[in-house]
């Protein structure tokens, strides 16, 4: 099913900064091709919050992965902010949060955060201003001459958060980032996320696998389905940009989780 | 306190065997006069003799005390007597090996990691330069770097250039094993973080690889240096030399006296235990500059 033609109808008429147009990925396994993809359109426009979920196996982290230029396409066309996802990848147009932190044990906080600062050769004064603001954005001000091992999971998270929004990319990439996080500390981190995004106003692209996670932070739902990978649905979410935590219990959240219940039903039913 | 306890039970235990030791091995001797002078022993006469014979079997604790307490502390440095002299002998070799080992270890890593073609053809022959018996490339080692005169040209004794070459040969392979898989280490996910970041296979080396192999290193040193100290005193056996800890233990050996031997072995011993814990030093500071939790 294509799904470009009801994003672009219902989008705000921002520029798009995501281009996917019949995108196939086919990895040769041992047993044979698998499709990890099948046939993606999608647009994403500037300032979006846009969730991809579904069942393993559907595609979705090879989407962003694709995005990333982390893994090639071997069919269709993908442009980030215009141009190939690999030249994208080389103008450094995003930033990328990994399922775990995977911050370095030997750098501190504030090292860590630094590290694309440093790879991408910002003068040292500016390294240091951003790795503040970033911290501060994340509030983590106070760990920052800490170790990872010192902080909890969560904490960890949010470093590899802010590393992710230190340097000026637009769009950011998160790949379950709350995966392995409880409850808990996933609400606050998904509150804390909304606020970023407000601030920062970056096109995030947001990998998970939990339904009420994927209604409560995007302005579009993506439901992916697995064998062949592709997309099930597109929801355009009706909810207001400010969104306090009690919203989950409203009408409107409530009636969008069943839908994407639904589609991710479906998707399950008609699987090769 | 409380873990000194068990250390100090197997050391009284370990001197309470070499006693036992002693006594059994040297009571031959004791046996053997007393027959050709056509006495008889009692068991204290085997144990008093066992204790204080001048070429024993196997020396009692305390006498290779005594001879190694002379070797250090009772002889000028510079005497050729001083144990001291001989194990700084010694260790100029065991350093400049272990320096020489270590990079060419970190080196080869370094290609292997890199290069395919270095990984299928360095690989193969690094393993088997360890299944050739030392002892048996020694002697051939210093003959070539005697004749090469590498030594005169570097300006050091040709002979200090053999004992570096036999230390380096020993101490490089567990620098390159460790180096290898530290700078493998790194995970997917690290190594893609650093594609996103679109960094360079420089930047990738110094910021991630080679941090990340640190622990591998270190713990190979240790080792290494140990290795080195063995390859610089196997180096001495066939060199002809008369000084270092390697030359002491041939010449005491050849001449019959087993106390010297013995003094010289446990002052290898000692360098080494020594070096190794200075490396456990160095370890503990890098780890805690690190971020060890240590």
């Amino acid at each position: 099913m294509s799904a470009g033609g009801i994003a672009a109808a219902a989008a705000p008429a921002a520029a798009p900064v995501i281009e996917a147009r019949g995108v196939d990925l086919t990895f040769a396994t041992a047993d044979g091709p698998v499709e990890a993809l099948k046939a993606v359109d999608l647009t994403i426009r500037k300032g979006e919050f846009v969730s991809f979920i579904g069942p393993s196996g559907c595609g979705k982290t090879t989407f962003l992965r694709c995005v990333a230029a982390l893994e090639r396409p071997t069919a269709g066309t993908l442009t980030v902010n215009g141009m190939s996802a690999d030249d994208a990848r080389r103008a450094r147009a995003y930033g990328y949060v990994f399922q775990a932190a995977g911050l370095y044990p030997w750098r501190t906080i504030a090292g860590n955060v630094r590290l694309p600062l440093e790879i991408m050769g910002y003068p040292r004064a500016e390294q240091e201003a951003r790795v503040k603001a970033v911290l501060a954005m994340v509030e983590l001000t106070d760990f920052e001459r800490k170790f990872p091992w010192q902080l909890s999971g969560g904490m960890q998270q949010r470093a590899s958060i802010a590393r992710a929004l230190a340097f000026d990319a637009d769009v950011l990439l998160m790949d379950e980032p709350f995966g392995a996080l409880d409850e808990i500390v996933r609400d606050r981190l998904n509150e804390e996320l909304l606020r970023l995004w407000a601030r920062t106003a970056k096109t995030t692209l947001f990998v998970t696998h939990s339904i009420p996670e994927a209604v409560y932070l995007s302005t579009r739902i993506v439901v992916m389905s697995p064998r062949p990978g592709r997309i099930t649905d597109v929801i355009d979410s009706p909810l207001p940009r400010a969104r306090p935590l009690e919203i989950r219990d409203s009408r409107t959240f409530i009636e969008i989780a069943q839908r994407v219940r639904e589609g991710l039903r479906a998707g399950h039913g008609d699987a090769v | 306190m409380r873990s000194a306890l068990p250390v100090l039970v197997v050391i009284a235990a370990v001197i309470l065997l070499w006693y036992a030791g002693a006594v059994w091995l040297n009571a031959r001797w004791t046996i053997d006069q007393a027959a050709r002078a056509g006495t008889s022993v009692t068991v204290w006469d085997i144990v008093r003799d066992a204790m204080d014979q001048r070429r024993p079997l196997l020396p009692p604790p305390h006498q290779v005390a005594l001879v190694l307490w002379e070797g250090i502390a009772e002889e000028p440095v510079t005497s050729k007597r001083s144990l001291v002299w001989h194990a700084l002998v010694t260790l100029q070799a065991t350093f400049s090996g272990f320096l020489l080992g270590t990079l060419v270890g970190i080196l080869m890593a370094v290609g292997i990691v890199y290069s395919r073609v270095l990984d299928l053809t360095l690989m193969p022959w690094a393993i088997i330069s360890q299944t050739i018996p030392i002892v048996a490339l020694a002697p051939m080692i210093v003959v070539l770097s005697n004749s090469l005169g590498i030594g005169d040209r570097l300006g050091v004794e040709n002979r200090l250039v053999a004992k570096t070459i036999i230390a380096a040969y020993l101490s490089f392979f567990p620098v390159l094993v460790s180096m290898i898989k530290g700078l493998r280490s790194p995970d997917p996910m690290q190594l893609d973080l650093l594609a996103t970041y679109s960094a360079t296979s420089r930047q990738s080396f110094w910021k991630l690889r080679l941090p990340a192999s640190l622990p591998f290193f270190f713990a190979s040193l240790k080792v290494a240096v140990a290795a080195a100290l063995v390859g610089a005193i196997v180096g001495e056996l066939p060199t002809g030399a008369i000084d270092g800890l390697g030359a002491r233990m041939l010449v005491a050996s050849q001449f019959g006296q087993p106390l010297l031997m013995w003094a010289a072995l446990f002052a290898a011993a000692g360098v080494a235990g020594i070096l190794i814990v200075a490396l456990g030093l160095l370890e503990r500071r890098a780890g805690r500059r690190m971020g060890g939790r240590g």
